[in-house]
């Protein structure tokens, strides 16, 4: 096992190369998976504001078309 | 019977086809890993001129392999894209970059790793390692225009060019150590002799290769699924699809 691991004394450059390519190999995947999870929950949030600005509309009809715009760029 | 290939040339069509297709691709990615991690360390011999550095080269071909594959796979969907104006296929393009430079790195990195003890230098300005280097700048070149540029149409189509002229570095790369005299080893595979190395060793390599290409399809297909909600977000597929999956 521990002449596993020394490599015949090229442990540092042979697991340092397999170590980081695993490191990477794992973190972009994980990477890929948080921006797919934050983007879906931008998208559904995005539709609720949309949604609820049609309700607000269709309840008081007082709206400025300025608070409109303003209301979309946040 | 005749398949209609261009419904999946629309990211309506592709979009679900990619996500049924990503599982499998993972699956066969683990299972090849695992494999060619075992013959690689356990299985082949010590080889009788490196001894056991020369496993490093289980990462560092198949890396430097799909540094070099995705490039080319990069620049002709961004060619396509460039031609037919398909939006997918800039789409594909935009994807496949960061991980074309993810496998850049690495080549380079593990590369620097195998020649330090080999030539007792972490880098030299030869052929084979100066073209691998002006390789990463492309794709970061490519990803930066990319985000430097709103229009999403225009900044496919001058990611596109810079992809395309950039394609003639891969056969500098590859055809380096033929072309120059260099400190770096000759081709591990060619086509016109038989193989240098124990079968075993051989094998390992490829099947690391294969399951860096299966990893690369599964992450790559996942990536581009997000471009396209991204880029699709207005449309009513989309706005359908997050209303399904809330539900």
């Amino acid at each position: 096992m521990q002449d596993f691991f020394a490599m015949g004394g090229y442990g540092f450059y042979v697991w340092g190369s397999v170590g980081v390519t695993a490191a990477l190999m794992i973190l972009e995947p994980v990477l890929v998976r948080r921006r797919r999870q934050s983007l879906l929950q931008r998208l559904r949030r995005s539709r609720d504001r949309v949604r609820m600005r049609s309700h607000k509309k269709q309840d008081t009809m007082e709206n400025t078309p300025a608070k409109v715009e303003h209301e979309t760029q946040t | 019977m005749s398949i209609n290939w261009f419904k999946y040339a629309s990211p309506v069509s592709f979009y679900p086809l990619a996500g049924r297709l990503i599982p499998w691709f993972v699956v066969v990615t683990v299972v090849l890993l695992f494999i060619g991690l075992y013959l690689g360390f356990f299985v082949a011999p010590t080889d009788y001129q490196q001894g056991e550095a020369y496993r490093i080269m289980f990462v560092h071909v198949p890396a430097a392999w799909m540094s070099m594959f995705i490039y080319l796979v990069m620049a002709a969907y961004a060619g396509l894209g460039l031609i037919f104006n398909t939006r997918l296929s800039s789409m594909m393009a935009t994807a496949l970059a960061p991980t074309g430079a993810m496998f850049t790195f690495l080549a380079l990195w593990t590369g620097a790793l195998w020649g330090k003890p080999m030539w007792g230098a972490w880098w030299v300005w030869d052929a084979r390692l100066t073209s691998e280097l002006i390789l990463l700048f492309l794709y970061l070149g490519f990803m930066s225009l990319q985000a430097a540029i709103d229009d999403p149409r225009r900044a496919a189509r001058a990611s596109a060019l810079l992809a395309l002229v950039g394609a003639v570095n891969v056969p500098i790369i590859y055809f380096s150590v033929k072309w120059w005299n260099t400190l770096h080893q000759g081709a591990s595979i060619s086509f016109d002799k038989a193989p240098s190395m124990a079968t075993t060793m051989l094998v390992a390599m490829l099947i690391m290769a294969v399951a860096f290409w299966t990893y690369t399809i599964a992450v790559v297909l996942q990536r581009v699924r997000c471009e396209i909600l991204e880029r699709e977000r207005h449309s009513d597929w989309v706005i359908a699809l997050v209303q399904e999956k809330q539900a």
